[in-house]
């Protein structure tokens, strides 16, 4: 007897955009507040980012109650590796963390495009941009999400990232002050919300640097 | 010509009729607002079987514990499983006896791992839930669905209610509604969703919650306007046509 096709999906998609910047001494993570469901917007008010250790931000998109499971089971590993080693998880150690998560469901996936920002060992900026089943990657940028083809040619034309392919390997890192990469997420959220439906309402900007952590928050076009 | 052998039961269709594939008797949309002293939550008595009407009492609002509200859409009898999750989460906390008690916060959590846990394994409860309350002086609203996205807000609407509720409540909803506004503004979102869901009945509750306690009003129904030009003379324009 042929197998019954089930005629609900265990997957959904819930929207909206996030984009990380890495600085010589800080990091910006942004996503919009944004959450909705096919046509219909569930809420204008919600936020996709989550503080996993005290420098190492996740901002996620994609399936909501993915995201939340996720952010929930890194949450407690951090808290376990706390109670283990008696201090924070550096951002690459969590980088790690979120790649093998996220394979550990490689047969049924977490539903979500994650950025990870924060400041390194060094205190550098450091992103990491992955894919829903865990491959990642150290970049000085990255944008995810339903506005991210909206946003990715833009930071490439702004922040002319050298090519990870040159040897020796150049800084990715962009060169601009942390008020003029506020400024430029800040615009690349506005543009991605003329055009992308599922990206708008506010803002929600997370400012990492030696001193602590800085919030900022924009509203969008809420249309 | 090779039979089909019968496969593990993991594979098989034998397995398969265990999980949830569709929903049989089902709730329409809730609507939740939170007013000037608690939530509002309003629902009507409907329970639909496909395209008929089968049941015109079934209460889709329900108390959960001292200070919390739950409403429902979508599979009625897994509402009632539901119903009798949450009596035994409220009995376990009532035993501790040590004189705390779980607020809405708590037991919309608690629905939103029961819901996604569910679906994680493929058997899902057919429901939206709509879940408020008070403790402490604040008020929380939530909702979550079958599959698990769950979010808060300050109103909150299942199924059509989203297309055809939110946006009078965007418009109209604001932090400081006194009780007679709020019903006033929910009356008018069940109205439209009385002339245009054709799953909605016109007999609903209407439940209050406040730091106070809960109160399910007794069932009533709606007026309804059709003393519109068009409905008057609808063949005008069209005569021979109906």
């Amino acid at each position: 007897m042929p197998k019954e096709h089930a005629n609900w999906s265990p997957y959904d998609n819930n929207g909206g955009t996030c984009v990380a910047i890495a600085g010589a001494d800080y990091c910006v993570i942004a996503a919009d507040t944004r959450m909705s469901t096919g046509y219909s917007i569930l809420t204008r008010d919600y936020s996709k980012i989550c503080k996993l250790a005290d420098k190492s931000f996740m901002a996620s998109s994609g399936f909501q109650a993915d995201v939340k499971a996720l952010q929930k089971v890194l949450s407690s590993r951090h808290l376990i590796y706390q109670h283990q080693h008696n201090k924070q998880m550096s951002c690459p150690a969590m980088a790690q963390l979120l790649s093998n998560t996220l394979y550990y469901k490689r047969f049924f996936p977490y539903y979500a495009f994650n950025v990870l920002g924060g400041l390194d060992s060094e205190g550098k900026g450091c992103v990491f941009t992955y894919d829903a089943v865990g491959s990642y990657e150290r970049v000085g940028y990255s944008a995810q999400g339903s506005g991210a083809t909206l946003i990715t040619p833009f930071l490439d034309n702004q922040l002319k990232s050298p090519s990870p392919l040159l040897l020796p390997a150049k800084d990715a890192v962009t060169p601009l002050s942390e008020a003029e990469a506020v400024d430029l997420v800040k615009t690349c959220f506005s543009s991605a919300t003329e055009r992308d439906i599922y990206t708008g309402d506010s803002v929600e900007i997370i400012i990492l640097n030696a001193s602590g952590v800085r919030h900022e928050s924009e509203q969008l076009r809420k249309d | 010509m090779v039979s089909s052998q019968n496969e593990s039961n993991l594979l098989s269709s034998e397995g398969d009729s265990q999980r949830t594939q569709y929903p049989y008797v089902t709730g329409t949309s809730v609507i939740g607002i939170k007013y000037k002293d608690g939530i509002l939550m309003a629902a009507d008595m409907g329970g639909s079987y496909g395209s008929t009407i089968r049941y015109k009492s079934v209460e889709r609002l329900k108390q959960v514990g001292k200070h919390s509200l739950i409403g429902a859409s979508g599979e009625i009898s897994d509402f009632q499983e539901i119903l009798r999750y949450l009596d035994e989460l409220i009995l376990h906390d009532n035993m501790w006896d040590d004189g705390n008690s779980l607020g809405p916060k708590e037991v919309h959590n608690y629905l939103t791992r029961v819901m996604y846990n569910r679906r994680n394994k493929f058997d899902p409860l057919w429901n939206s839930l709509v879940l408020g309350g008070v403790k402490n002086g604040q008020k929380y609203l939530g909702s979550v669905s079958m599959i698990g996205v769950h979010f808060e807000d300050d109103h909150v609407a299942t199924g059509f209610g989203n297309h055809l509720a939110r946006p009078i409540l965007r418009e109209e909803w604001r932090e400081d509604l006194t009780f007679e506004e709020g019903v006033k503004l929910l009356e008018k979102c069940m109205r439209n969703l009385l002339y245009r869901d054709r799953s909605a009945v016109n007999k609903m509750q209407i439940a209050k919650i406040t730091e106070e306690g809960l109160t399910i009003s007794e069932p009533y129904s709606l007026k309804t306007f059709w003393n519109f030009a068009a409905f008057k003379n609808p063949t005008v324009g069209a005569e021979g046509s109906w």
